[in-house]
């Protein structure tokens, strides 16, 4: 059986109801007698709380209650666990569900108002008196572990949560017999998340306060059931938490929040439904953010080119807490030495607290920051030499032969870092002949004209379908149509359309025949979560499994029921046939007679059910590859840049929906070129946010971004039964370095040499006015 | 009268959403996104930022592609409003831009969707001639985080050209 819908651009099942307003957003959920809450928020970016007055807040009409850390019980004041533990950082902070005591960013939830109607909370909401005691703020990454420097919470000794350190090889050797040795000062600016979609939480306890049901705008409904579970001291059978229609994610989603524990202990506390909705003001302080990094490195380069070294130190801005421990720097870290095959290599990164939001992945983790480092390196040694930006990388790259490649790191579990698959070089001249051999010409064209047009280049390797596992269960019910049930959810991704693809193959039936539910803790055991890349590996390989096996169930049991060998039998339109006969059972009646009947024995030897359940277990990463090309035009008088064409080639393995993998790779790299020309997340020298609204933070619009042109590579991974690896992030961790060195050559004329990003209009004309 | 009593003060109104006129007291500061969603229980039209620049709100008012969270509901009163749920005929055919949309991949997590569809009907049945730079003009107020807005422009060119009975 040849497949038919694994690889096709299949329409999304997910649409019609999305495109005619019936989505069923976490707001969107009708709720009777549900009350709804406004969560008063810390307006200091470090402070002592001495009280926290509530009456006036409380006598307001309509309000239903008012509760603070002091009202829920312990939990509610105690730090919320880690959710990736680093047993490194020697002082773990997180914050507690309601901040008590203390706070330690603009945006930390100190208390909720509890209201018949959102407006009446948010006016109750600004009646709370709370008396904050306020205390110096740090916000100056540069000078974190100055002496003196304020600290960002009065458990620390110092900013400095803990160093990473990384790297292999004979450092000093290689630098010392290279013959090229450059050094740079890089930095990256935080972004955020930004899902068009807030956040939200509602939870409705069972009046017998045994159960509770939750609905979270997350990523990662398990996450939600564990940590409640474990909080609330129930059984996880007992908290059912929903991911409902959830408008983007982008790695934020992933977080298990303040909100996410408050709003169902406030719900027990009461006995009502309670709901929570993330308003945009909120959502830019509450959160989280990430790429906040300072970086000093060398590269060390032979007479042709090759880099052959990188060494370097990093600080790291991690905001107020470690929600998820150090997993950004460690993404940083790990995803060193990039496509490069590099002799040695040895990093630290200072992973630092400061009084601003918190930081967990946003779009990419750690892995657009260290790209965008090392495709400065890679342009430095480039201009200097005198050699082509693809030259450089060509002779550095990770030859084909050298698969699979030890980079010489550690993956998170201690394991070696090893690339599975690809052809990088291949993968850049498809990139290369796609942006055509006509640039320079144009190039000098143009500057003749008083035009400055430049090239952007930038190359990437990505780790996907990160451990340890996801699972499906795909079920065929006697009317035919078959349930595919899973924990991976999604956030816009098409996961019900890619499974089901996977599925229907299997099962001799199409797409539509198949119903996909996601992200219900009660109709799946067990999952981890939408992020880092993993849910194609991960969801997709269990999926293929579990309709391989039920394949195999149907067949076994057909060749019973039509009495023909099971080399016979083939699945087709919803048939188990004989081949060449007319003989066949239907999968519906093969599902009837394993659903079973009172007092009928099943067949010997079979299970109830026309169903199976598989768990994938990533025991090894794939990684994903790629290099992108953009060309952009910069107004030297306004130091507008315009993007005149983005050119992406991209190696994800197989493709189950190219459609949908171009869907991913466009989203992402507007993503990445929003984190290079416009989102600035702006906090004065108080750890004030200055950026807050649309209007002062900036997002891509349809009016500036370019058609992206995509080429595709298809390096099937080994390392699962499917061939694919992960598309999620691809897109943007080469963005935001290829637009810079497209602006940086753009600017050549003037010497005008970058290193960081945002780069804004007024910053390109002070930079071409130095130059 | 201080800004809370104010709160508290209702006004009748009556609309004509989606072909059902519907008459209602309501809070004078209610704006016309909460009211569709909260009083009429139409909950396709999505609240996105609430301060006027993400466009998911959108709806069509009177013709106009407008944004219902920078409108109070009483400045609606006698007006004609459709909204997403409104666009797709009573016999469930859509409309060229929702089927485009369906067919060029235009939504992913399909939450700025709403905003985006009523906006691109109400100027492409203004204009169905309208050109790929217009149309990006078009959708200059809507933010989306998931598609680089490519394929929705795509989709646009699409239903533009059925709009016209080029096929």
């Amino acid at each position: 059986m040849g497949a038919r819908y694994f690889g096709a651009a299949v329409k999304r099942l997910e649409d019609p109801k999305l495109i005619t307003g019936r989505g069923q957003y976490l707001d969107d959920i009708a709720m009777p007698g549900v009350l709804h809450v406004a969560v008063v928020r810390s307006p200091h970016a470090h402070a002592l709380i001495n009280a926290i007055d509530t009456s006036m807040a409380r006598g307001h009409a309509g309000v239903v209650a008012v509760l603070t850390a002091d009202d829920l019980g312990e939990m509610a004041r105690k730090p919320m666990p880690m959710m990736a533990p680093a047993p490194m950082v020697k002082t773990p902070l997180t914050q507690s569900p309601l901040a008590h005591g203390s706070v330690h960013y603009v945006g930390e939830a100190v208390a909720l108002v509890v209201a018949e109607s959102r407006a009446v909370a948010e006016d109750a909401a600004a009646m709370v008196m709370v008396d904050y005691d306020p205390l110096p703020a740090m916000v100056d990454l540069a000078h974190a572990l100055n002496e003196g420097a304020a600290v960002a919470n009065q458990a620390l000794q110092s900013n400095l949560a803990g160093t990473l350190k990384g790297g292999f090889g004979d450092v000093a050797g290689v630098f010392s017999k290279a013959a090229h040795v450059f050094k740079e000062s890089l930095s990256l600016h935080r972004g955020g998340c930004h899902a068009m979609e807030c956040r939200g939480v509602m939870a409705r306890p069972d009046p017998s306060g045994n159960r509770i049901d939750i609905w979270s705008s997350t990523q990662s409904p398990y996450m939600v059931r564990r940590a409640l579970a474990l909080c609330l001291g129930m059984d996880e059978a007992s908290v059912r938490v929903t991911a409902p229609d959830v408008g983007g994610g982008f790695g934020p989603k992933a977080v298990v929040y303040a909100e996410d524990y408050a709003i169902p202990m406030a719900a027990r506390h009461l006995g009502r439904a309670l709901k929570w909705v993330e308003d945009r003001g909120e959502h830019f302080v509450a959160t989280t953010q990430q790429r906040d990094q300072l970086w000093e490195l060398e590269v060390a380069a032979d007479a042709q080119g090759r880099m052959l070294g990188v060494r370097g130190h990093c600080l790291h801005d991690n905001g107020a807490y470690l929600p998820y421990g150090v997993v950004l720097p460690v993404t940083s870290m790990s995803s060193f030495p990039g496509p490069y095959a590099l002799e040695a290599l040895e990093i630290s990164i200072d992973v630092i607290y400061t009084n601003m939001v918190p930081n967990t992945p946003v779009r990419g983790a750690g892995r657009p920051n260290t790209c965008f480092v090392l495709e400065r390196l890679a342009d430095r040694v480039a201009r200097e030499l005198g050699i082509s930006r693809e030259d450089v990388r060509r002779r550095s790259f990770v030859q084909v032969s050298q698969f699979p490649y030890e980079t010489g790191m550690k993956a998170r579990d201690g394991s070696p870092v090893s690339y599975d698959s690809g052809d990088y070089v291949q993968c850049l001249d498809l990139a290369v002949a796609k942006f055509g051999s006509d640039f320079k010409a144009r190039q000098d064209k143009a500057r003749a004209e008083g035009r400055y047009i430049g090239m952007g280049i930038a190359s990437y390797v990505e780790d996907t379908g990160l451990a340890p596992y996801e699972g499906a269960t795909i079920r065929v019910q006697p009317n035919g149509k078959v349930l595919l049930l899973t924990g991976a959810a999604a956030q816009g991704q098409g996961h019900k359309t890619v499974f089901a693809q996977i599925a229907a193959d299997q099962l001799g039936i199409t797409p539509q025949d198949i119903t996909v539910e996601a992200g219900d803790t009660s109709l799946f055991p067990l999952g981890i979560g939408t992020i880092a890349s993993r849910v194609a590996v991960t969801g997709g390989s269990s999926v293929h499994m579990a309709a391989v096996e039920t394949r195999a169930k149907a067949i076994k049991v057909a060749s019973q029921v039509l009495e023909a060998q099971e080399a016979d039998l083939v699945l087709e339109g919803g048939f188990v046939k004989v081949s060449g006969t007319d003989r066949q059972v239907s999968l519906g009646q093969l599902a009837l007679m394993l659903h079973g009947n009172f007092g009928q024995p099943l067949p010997a030897g079979i299970a109830p059910g026309l169903s199976a359940t598989a768990f994938y277990e990533a025991r090894q990463t794939t990684f994903a590859n790629g290099t992108n090309l953009c060309e952009v035009e910069v107004d030297i008088e306004t130091g507008a840049v315009k993007i005149l064409r983005y050119v992406v080639a991209h190696d994800c393995g197989t493709l189950i929906n190219p459609m949908l993998v171009d869907g991913q790779i466009r989203g992402g790299v507007v993503h990445g070129i929003g984190n290079a020309l416009f989102e600035r997340m702006i906090y004065d020298e108080n750890g004030q946010p200055q950026t807050t609204n649309y209007g002062e933070y900036l997002l891509p619009l349809a009016t500036e971004m370019p058609r992206i042109e995509i080429v595709h590579m298809e390096s099937p991974s080994p390392r699962n039964p499917i061939g694919v690896k992960g598309a999620g992030e691809g897109g943007t961790i080469p963005a935001a370095a290829c637009v810079i060195s497209a602006i940086e050559d753009a600017l050549s004329p003037f010497h005008v040499r970058l290193g960081s990003h945002p780069l804004s209009p007024q910053d390109l004309v002070e930079l071409i006015d130095r130059g | 009268m201080s800004e809370l009593d104010h709160a508290q003060t209702t006004r009748h109104i009556s609309v004509t959403v989606n072909g059902t006129v519907y008459e209602r007291d309501v809070l004078t500061r209610t704006h016309l996104g909460d009211f569709l969603r909260q009083e009429l229980g139409l909950t396709g039209t999505h609240l996105g930022c609430e301060h006027g620049v993400c466009g998911a709100c959108t709806i069509i008012l009177d013709g106009q592609p407008i944004r219902s969270c920078l409108m109070l509901a009483v400045q609606a009163n006698g007006a004609t409003i459709r909204t997403i749920e409104g666009l797709a005929q009573a016999d469930g055919t859509l409309h060229p831009v929702q089927e485009a949309f369906w067919d060029k991949h235009g939504l992913q997590c399909g939450f700025c969707t709403p905003g985006m569809v009523t906006t691109l009907a109400a100027v492409l049945e203004a204009d169905p001639t309208l050109d790929e730079t217009a149309i990006r003009e078009a959708i200059s107020g809507n933010i989306c985080r998931c598609t680089g807005y490519e394929t929705i422009v795509d989709a646009a060119l699409q239903a533009a050209s059925r709009m016209r009975g080029d096929h």
